[in-house]
């Protein structure tokens, strides 16, 4: 009995609770690249970099309040840095928007177009990133690091294997399910939430029942800066601020989108937690769990492990071509990109 | 004078003109309907009409007012609704939010026009929380004609609202539709099923090519026994 609750409290700690903070940060990431998609109708590849912008406002607005004093403790300093980062994010967003992405728009210009000019656009914020902030990596955490520490864990419930939950893991759940409830309860329920999504259903239809483009895009952008910045805010307390590294999250956020079915909301929520648990079970070494749970001589010899963690990103990549050649629409039957 | 009118309209897609010298009106109360074959440009006349297309020549009146200029958003605002031949409901919005976006425009409240559509449509009622995507092809299109109706237009534009719908679905929206024009609203469609559509008609047009063939009245172009040998199959 308490080698099958050491092995549960195991999973949880190494499997589950990671998933869960990093399938959260993805679902963050990937409802704005679904949201954009459903509006804008191209596949921004400039997300991850526009995460990257917005964290950084809010690394350098948390290091200048670290200076002056300002502190939440136990709470992460970077908390009441966000607003500044969303604020920069959101501008940034905005300012493409009106110098870039527009002409394209009123030109009407192919999907194709759009995909290629994002890209251009990546490489441009990429370039700001790196120049401001520089391209290693930053730390920017501070305030309490553990909600449960495994040594209390272990105290507390006798067994040998403990749980440990970041500040940083709790706050991500915590703020994702607040972030999503908030957002999905605007897209139901508020006039322009509801514009939104008819515009994203029939364009044509929503401008014949006098929905105004121009502001369904500008809400578009707004949210989509907002929710980058939350993610990679997120993530990067979760982990470090590295630039290079939110470039890479592109690949299991566009996962994390068209697994969930690209345009649907809820999908790219689902398609987050999908992606985050497929890469975390597949990389994680099994050895002592099955020492836990298998009879005496099925002891393994190995580590058990499906995939190396440096190849974490070969899960995503096989999700999205699995996705794409089976059910190119996703689970919830989003848009054929 | 009739209350929507579009006058020697000349146009289209930016290439050669799919319009010449349309001319197509409507009187408050009163049911027109635009017949004839397959692109002779029965929808293009309507787009026009609504202001999707651009007009070379000719201009469109509502009510004594030029409106050749308007957006479509600006037409819905002067008294004008719209239902498109394809695309016409929000397929992923419940039943009711396809209304409410039809009300889009409108700040006072509208739950007396929502009710006055589930009256006219009972069955919209019971599927007002269903998507409109799932419902069968003659809800959907009630759907459709719901929406328009939502800002109380003074001129509806159906574009075949009978398109893809059982026949006896079909004798249900042509009653429906012979009731919003006796409201005094000017109804203005499209027909593939060119008889039964004349026989609801006040106003008749034949359209071939862009240009208009015969205009009359439904009665008279029913009896016209040329117009039943070419276009309504005798
Ligand atoms: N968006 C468009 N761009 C360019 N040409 C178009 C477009 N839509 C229609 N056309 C052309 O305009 C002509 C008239 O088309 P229209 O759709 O008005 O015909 P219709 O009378 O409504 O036909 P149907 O009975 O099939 O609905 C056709 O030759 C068609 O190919
Ligand atoms: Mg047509």
């Amino acid at each position: 009995m308490e080698d099958i609750l050491n092995a549960v409290v195991l999973l949880s700690n190494f499997v589950v609770v990671p998933a869960l903070a990093y399938g959260s940060q993805l679902a963050l990431g990937a409802l704005g690249v679904t949201l954009i998609y459903g509006i804008l109708r191209f596949a921004n590849f400039a997300h991850g970099d526009l995460m990257a912008f917005g964290t950084m406002f809010v690394v350098m607005a948390t290091w200048w309040m670290q200076g002056a004093g300002l502190s939440i403790d136990p709470l992460p300093t970077a908390l009441l840095a966000l607003p500044f980062g969303i604020a920069a994010a959101v501008a940034v967003s905005l300012l493409t928007d009106r110098a870039v992405y527009r002409f394209y728009r009123r030109n009407k210009s192919p999907a194709m177009i759009f995909v290629i000019v994002s890209i251009g656009v990546m490489f441009l914020m990429n370039g700001v990133v790196r120049m401001v902030i520089g391209p290693d990596d930053r730390s920017f955490g501070d305030g309490a690091r553990f909600l449960i520490k495994v040594k209390e864990f272990r105290e507390a419930t006798g067994l040998s294997e403990g749980l440990a939950l970041k500040l940083s893991q709790g706050l991500t759940i915590a703020v994702t399910v607040a972030v999503v409830v908030a957002l999905f309860r605007f897209l139901q329920k508020s006039r322009t939430g509801k514009a939104m999504r008819a515009y994203s259903d029939n364009e044509d239809l929503a401008l014949l029942s006098g929905v105004s483009p121009d502001r369904v895009v500008l809400f578009a952008w707004a949210i989509a800066g907002t929710l980058a910045t939350i993610a990679g805010t997120l993530y990067g307390l979760d982990k470090s601020f590295k630039p290079f590294t939110y470039f890479q999250l592109l690949l299991p956020i566009f996962a994390a989108a068209i697994v969930g079915g690209i345009g649907h909301p809820v999908g790219a929520v689902v398609g987050g937690y999908i992606v985050a648990f497929s890469e975390v079970t597949v990389t994680y070494a099994y050895r002592k769990f099955l020492i836990y749970v298998a009879p005496e001589s099925w002891r393994p010899e190995g580590l058990v492990q499906l995939l190396s963690t440096e190849y974490k990103f070969a899960v995503s990549f096989v999700i999205l071509v699995v996705v794409l050649l089976v059910r190119p629409t996703g689970i919830f039957r989003g848009k054929v990109i | 004078m009739s209350l929507l009118r579009g006058e020697g309209m000349t146009g289209g897609y930016g290439g050669a003109d799919i319009l010449r010298k349309c001319t197509i009106a409507v009187e408050a109360g009163e049911i027109a309907v635009i017949v004839g074959p397959n692109g002779a440009g029965k929808s293009t006349a309507m787009k026009a009409i609504f202001g999707m297309v651009g007009l070379r020549e000719g201009r469109v009146v509502l009510d004594g007012k030029d409106i050749t200029g308007l957006s479509p958003q600006d037409r819905v605002r002067e008294g004008m609704a719209f239902v498109p031949q394809t695309g016409n409901v929000f397929a992923g919005m419940t039943v009711e939010e396809n209304l409410e976006m039809g009300a889009y425009l409108r700040t006072d409240d509208f739950s007396g026009t929502m009710e006055q559509v589930f009256e006219l449509f009972p069955i919209l009622k019971d599927k007002r929380r269903q998507a409109a995507g799932e419902l069968s092809g003659g809800q959907r299109q009630q759907v459709a004609v719901g929406r328009a109706l939502m800002t109380r237009p003074r001129a509806l534009m159906l574009d075949e609202p009978t398109a893809g719908v059982s026949p006896i679905v079909m004798d249900d929206l042509f009653d429906r539709i012979v009731e919003i024009g006796r409201a005094g609203v000017a109804v203005l469609m499209v027909e593939q099923n060119a008889a039964q559509a004349l026989s609801i008609a006040d106003r008749g047009y034949v359209l071939v090519t862009g240009e208009n063939r015969y205009s009359d009245t439904g009665e008279a172009l029913l009896a016209n026994a040329e117009v039943r040998r070419s276009f309504l199959g005798g």
